[in-house]
């Protein structure tokens, strides 16, 4: 996709010097490589949240007798469930901010080192 | 059961105490900040000098309205679990903040989201398309905060309803007009620490009376009220509405004008990052208390009580403000009430007015070329006509059925900011058209689908039927402004809005401090 419209774009349109340039520059690579690992890494967290959170809602929707049910006297299924989702929301954030923190910011600052 | 002094339309002395010692201590910010607002990077922005966790704290002021602080815990008190199922569908959009919006975000905009959607296209048309994604969701947001604050000043301090909506009006204004983001991120951080300190304290002496043991909570409200409070009930009805609901919660808060833009106002991503994890951290522990507090007021309290004075709930926080601690905590509890009204209507205006001057004057009418001065002016402009527009619509709409509003206003968020929000940020082969068709179709049909929905037909309108089933569109929406701007951006490509594809992502992980080595990157309007 990317290469059909570039190769059209330089047929039609005026030259663009620095286009080839890029294809080559290993920064620009490195950095398409840490742009597709960090939205590898926050997609993944994104499907882990939604099953977490759509996951109770389809309980809510379909199984309302088994989140009736109680764990211990004066808590029910639902209830536990929904504490649960609260603290999910917490470690997939940590977990993120971690990952962010020890992975990505060390890597981002080397990329701004090289770029000139 | 103690009700003690608490009459709904009588004015509590406490009360007027703590709330004419909040509004001082907002007059006391707007002074201070008011010296440090002179550009517009100020004004709108803060100056990006915000800490992590200030922001983390005013984003949760901003984001935490008094309709999730007496509206859920009246829910909870009169639903019980189906109350709850608000409380978290409220939190579980900052994660997906987090992961995919906030940090590009920061480091691709300057005041407004249509700055980060606009980045590699033609400016006018995503801007004046954007505009019209945001103010629909801040006015709709809007309305549902002026005519609560009306409402409930009404209730507790007894001033007629008219008077309450122009004083909160006005306080509004007068600190946004002098003293921009950076008073009403203060005002924001107060009222977060008012609000979850005060809530902690509520809880707190609430579980005192059952032995800190919340089970004994729990089981006293079942044997008071039956075993069906615990349990899912009637509230989420239909499989596809539950759903629907979700997605627009979910995704909504990705889409928020006023929450994106509080982004802004610190230095870096990595402290966009930072405010994200302590907001989820706080919201999440305030919704947790409203297990204790929503379940609190069923138990000690009493249903009864609670819907005789207002059938939706909302005085439940308040009763048990006053059961557990008497009248002078009450006082305190309805001043937090105010504070919370007051800081959410502020940053909501402010995003509007950034809108109608960054976006639309600044950008579309003046080609991104107007000076400082008038810059600062516009923005001074547009927000006193937010803050009019906030305060007719409120006394306009007095006694409307409005509980509607904040969701539908989630759901345009959701469909219309936020699908093209993340395509811009993620698709290199996103388009103009595709933007500007995405947030056009997500908007409207949001509000089509919601005007002919039980929500609108029966509920507002009486009638016995509605066109369709769904009470919230999010679920048919959001899908359809997603395949809108795939299917035009597929059908007709931008070659320059891909060019500057690689730009824009330098941009986003390297951020600003990185100065572009081409020269096309430079001015945003190369063409």
């Amino acid at each position: 996709m990317a290469t059909d419209v570039r190769s059209r774009a330089d047929v039609d349109l005026r030259p663009l010097p620095d286009e080839v340039d890029l294809e080559d520059d290993p920064d620009v690579r490195a950095l398409d490589e840490l742009a597709a690992r960090r939205l590898r890494v926050a997609l993944s967290l994104t499907a882990a949240m939604l099953v977490v959170y759509f996951g109770f809602i389809l309980l809510i929707a379909f199984a309302k007798d088994f989140l009736a049910e109680r764990v211990v006297s004066g808590l029910s299924v639902g209830m536990a469930l929904g504490v649960f989702v609260i603290l999910a929301t917490w470690v997939l954030t940590w977990i993120y901010v971690r990952w962010a923190n020890r992975v990505y910011e060390p890597e981002v600052a080397r990329l701004r080192g090289v770029a000139p | 059961m103690i009700l003690g002094a608490f009459t709904p339309g009588e004015a509590n002395p406490v009360a007027i105490v703590f709330f004419v010692g909040f509004v001082g201590l907002a007059l006391g910010i707007t002074w201070w900040a008011a010296r440090r607002t002179r550009t517009t990077e100020q004004f709108y922005a803060a100056g990006h000098s915000v800490t992590g966790f200030q922001n983390g704290l005013a984003l949760s002021g901003d984001y935490m309205s008094a309709a999730s602080f007496l509206g859920i815990a009246g829910l909870v008190a009169l639903t019980g679990f189906d109350g709850l199922i608000y409380s978290i569908g409220f939190l579980v959009g900052w994660p997906i903040v987090l992961f995919l919006i906030a940090e590009p975000l920061r480091n691709l905009g300057r005041y407004t989201f249509a700055d980060v959607v606009a980045y590699r296209m033609r400016q006018a048309p995503v801007r004046v398309a954007a505009s019209i994604g945001t103010l629909s969701v801040v006015v709709f947001y809007l309305i549902a905060q002026m005519v609560g604050a009306g409402t409930l000043i009404n209730l507790i301090f007894g001033l007629p309803y008219a008077l309450s909506v122009l004083i909160v009006g006005i306080v509004m204004l007068t600190f946004l007009l002098l003293g921009g983001m950076i008073a009403t991120t203060w005002v924001q951080i107060v009222k977060a620490v008012l609000l979850i300190g005060g809530a902690t304290i509520m809880a707190f002496l609430v579980l005192l009376e059952f032995g800190l043991n919340p089970l004994e909570l729990f089981r006293t409200a079942e044997t008071e009220n039956g075993g069906a409070v615990l349990e899912p009930g009637a509230l989420v009805s239909g499989h596809w509405d539950a759903i629907s609901l979700g997605l627009a919660l979910m995704f909504g808060t990705a889409g928020l004008p006023h929450i994106l833009m509080r982004f802004y106002t610190v230095p870096d991503a990595k402290a966009a990052r930072a405010s994200v994890n302590w907001a989820t951290i706080f919201i999440g522990f305030f919704y947790l208390l409203t297990f204790v507090l929503g379940f609190g007021a069923m138990a000690l309290v009493g249903q009864r009580p609670i819907s005789a004075i207002d059938k939706g709930g909302n005085a439940a926080a308040l009763l048990l403000a006053e059961n557990v601690a008497g009248t002078p905590f009450f006082g305190f509890i309805a001043a937090v009430a105010f504070a919370t009204i007051l800081a959410v209507v502020a940053g909501l205006t402010l995003s509007g007015a950034a809108a109608l001057s960054h976006d639309l004057w600044v950008n579309v009418v003046r080609h991104g070329e107007a000076p400082e001065r008038e810059q600062l002016r516009v923005a001074r402009i547009a927000t006193f006509a937010m803050g009019a527009l906030a305060i007719a619509l409120g006394i306009a709409l007095q006694g409307q059925n409005i509980a509607f509003m904040v969701g539908l206003a989630f759901a345009i968020a959701a469909s219309a900011n936020f699908p093209a929000l993340l395509m811009s940020i993620y698709w290199r082969g996103f388009t103009t058209a595709g933007a500007v068709s995405s947030i056009v179709v997500g908007s409207v049909s949001a509000l089509v689908l919601i005007s002919i929905s039980p929500t609108i037909m029966v509920d507002v309108l009486g009638r016995e039927d509605a066109l369709i089933g769904l009470k919230n569109p999010a679920l048919i929406s959001m899908p359809l402004a997603f395949a809108t701007g795939i299917l035009v951006s597929v059908l007709r490509p931008e070659r320059e809005a891909r060019r500057r594809f690689v730009e824009a992502e330098r941009q986003i992980h390297l951020g600003a401090a990185v100065s572009p080595r081409r020269p096309a990157a430079a001015p945003a309007r190369a063409r």
